[in-house]
This record gives C-alpha cells, structure tokens and sequence, in this order.
C-alpha cells in the first residue's frame, strides 16, 4: 500500500490534499491534523529523516487564503522516499507544535523559522533566534519587512582613533 | 663632532622618523577576511604575489599581535561588535585597511544585515576599491599606507590620540531616513 493510500485510509477525516509534480509528492496538511499524521509519518511508515523545515510568506501572494506556509520535507532512508508536507498558519499569533520530539532535526530548523518568519513551535526546548543577533527584534523574511530594515543596522557605538 | 668625522655608516635621522620607517616596514596585518575579498587577500599574501616584499606578510590571527587591521569582505550586523572589539584589543599603534567595495560602502548588499560601510563604526586609514580589488590594487594600498605611515608618525604615536572625531559618513543619512520613513508609511497602510 502506497504511503498516499495509507494516509486516506487512516485520516479519512483530515482533507489532505494531495498533487504530484514530477517525482515530488506533496500533501497539504491541516494544522490541526499535522502532529498526528507526522507522528504515523514517522512511526508506520518510517520517515525517519527530515530534511527541510522551512516557510513561506504568502501575504499577497495571487489566490493565497492563508499567510504563512510550513513545509515539511521527509525521507525514508531505507526506501528512499521523499514527501514533502504543507500547513498552513496565520495572523496574528502563527504557532505550530514543535516536531523536535519526533526528529532532533528540527531544532535549529524551528528556530530559523522562528527567527526570519516569528512562527512559534510549542513544545520546542529552545526556541530563540538562530541567525539574526539576539537583540533583533524583527522578522526579517516577512514580505511586509523593508528590504533595508528599519534601521537596525545603524545602532552600534561609533569608535574614533582616539578610543581604546 | 664635524659631520666629516661622521663615518659612511652611521645615519642621522629623528627619533619619531626611525620608528615609523621601521612600523612601515614590518606590518603584521591582522586579517578580518569575512567574504569573497578574504580570498584575494589570501592571494595577496601567497607565492604569486608575495606580501612579503613588503614587510607584511606575518598574518596573525590573534588581534594583540597585529597592527593593521584588513577588512576584506562584508561585515553583518552580528560581526560587527566582533569587529569592534578586535579593532580595540589591537595594540598602538594600530591601522586600518578597508578592502573591497563592501568593507567601504556595503556594496551591493544594501539590506538590513549588512553594515554599510565599516568606517561608519571603526576609524578607517586607508580605502582599496574594487570587487574584489586585484591582489596589485591591495599592494599599491599597503605600499601607500606605508608612506601615510612614514609621514607624520611619531615614536609615542601621539599623533593618534588627536584624532578625537569620526571620519566616515554620519549614522543616519537622509537618504536612509526617508527610505525607513516610506517603508513604515507602506506597512501602515498594509495592516
Ligand atoms: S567587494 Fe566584492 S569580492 Fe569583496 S566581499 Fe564584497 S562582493 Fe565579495
């Protein structure tokens, strides 16, 4: 039984959707259902890798209900099977369970994303900022964030030849 | 004594000329090489082009050991308190190369992470233009700090403590203020 057909036996009740575009299988996942189809994901079917978590900003993007993609891609490393999986969350609070129990992959992956696009993981251990400095405090890939910020780069203390 | 007694070997010179002849002539460059320019500046330093003509090819990579500082390549937000810090852990007397038009100016990467321009936040001597400067470009720059140093250095290096005022651009030009202003004006309508 295909992992597809697996997947629309056990969450009859989950409107997956699912497309195919050359050897990319892809499912679009309601946030609600996602933990428990990535914890059968995982268990039945041995995904037991995940390669990418990353996201999409789709404010005003033609024909997008939702603001925020997460994408999700897992492998099989005994069969070699890819998928790749999509939410979607929203305005003004995006939070998604963590998946850092299912993989310890996706530490520092949640806090990419975490810390370009502001989506919170509940249940990660350690979700801070990753690339940007601590302080930052803005999401820089959000598409609604000015390409040369809002100044941050301009507050550091000037030195003269004099100092130090 | 007559200048005549004066045996062939022996030199008269100043004090402050000796010492800035022999700073110039042995510069231990501390290499702050963060990108691309890190490249050529490594290029500059090995057998092809050999820095060592110039006195200047001892790369230390521990900041209490150097006096002139190279920023080859762009500088984030992140690194630049590291920079910072380095520059003031570097030993009088000290001075500061920027390589490369994104050391200079930020370069192409006009966006949020990247510091436009190092010598907005560190005292810079001398500019070397270009993406990336040529391997010669970097030691026509050497070749002219080593005469900047020679002129005008003195033995105590009290010539440094006067220069109390910034010399790049200011913090905030009006170009940036108003690019800021718009885009905040664009998020306010967005929301
Ligand atoms: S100036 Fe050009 S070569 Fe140098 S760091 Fe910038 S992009 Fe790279």
């Amino acid at each position: 039984m295909s992992t597809e057909e697996a997947l629309k036996s056990q969450f009859p009740q989950a409107g997956l959707v699912f497309s195919q575009f050359r050897d990319n299988h892809r499912i679009g996942v309601p946030a609600a259902q996602l933990m428990d189809i990535l914890t059968f994901l995982k268990n039945v079917h041995h995904f037991d890798m995940l390669a990418e978590l990353t996201a999409v900003d789709y404010l005003e993007y033609e024909g997008s209900k939702d603001r925020f993609g997460v994408v999700y891609v897992l492998v099989n490393t005994q069969s070699g099977e890819r998928l790749v999986l999509k939410t979607h969350v929203n305005d003004p609070d995006p939070v998604l369970p963590s998946v850092y129990p299912l993989w310890k992959a996706a530490d520092w992956l949640e806090r990419e994303v975490f810390d370009m696009f502001g989506i919170s993981f509940s249940g990660h251990p350690d979700l801070r900022r990753i690339l940007s400095p601590d302080e930052f405090t803005a999401f820089p890939l959000r598409k609604d964030y000015p390409l040369k910020g809002r100044g941050e780069r301009h507050n550091f203390p000037v030195l003269t030849r004099s100092d130090g | 004594m007559a200048m005549k007694d004066v045996p062939d070997n022996v030199f008269m010179t100043s004090l402050d000329a000796a010492a800035s002849w022999a700073r110039a002539n042995s510069l231990w460059p501390m290499p702050f090489a963060t990108a691309c320019c890190g490249i050529e500046l490594m290029a500059t330093a090995s057998s092809r082009f050999d820095l060592a003509r110039f006195g200047a090819e001892v790369m230390r990579f521990s900041p209490r050991q150097c006096d002139l500082m190279i920023v080859a390549g762009r500088v984030a937000m992140k690194m630049l308190p590291v920079l910072q810090r380095i520059w003031l852990q570097m030993p009088e007397p000290k001075w500061c190369i920027s390589m490369g038009a994104c050391a200079c100016t930020g370069g192409v990467f006009d966006t949020y992470a990247v510091v436009q321009g190092v010598d907005r936040f560190i005292p810079v001597d001398l500019y070397v233009p270009g993406c990336p400067p040529r391997p010669e470009q970097l030691m026509a720059g050497i070749i002219a700090l080593q005469d900047k140093i020679k002129h005008g250095g003195t033995l105590n290096g009290t010539e440094f403590g006067k220069r109390t005022q910034p010399t790049g651009p200011a913090p905030y030009d009006l170009d940036e203020l108003i690019r800021i202003r718009e885009a905040n004006e664009k998020l306010v309508a967005l929301n």
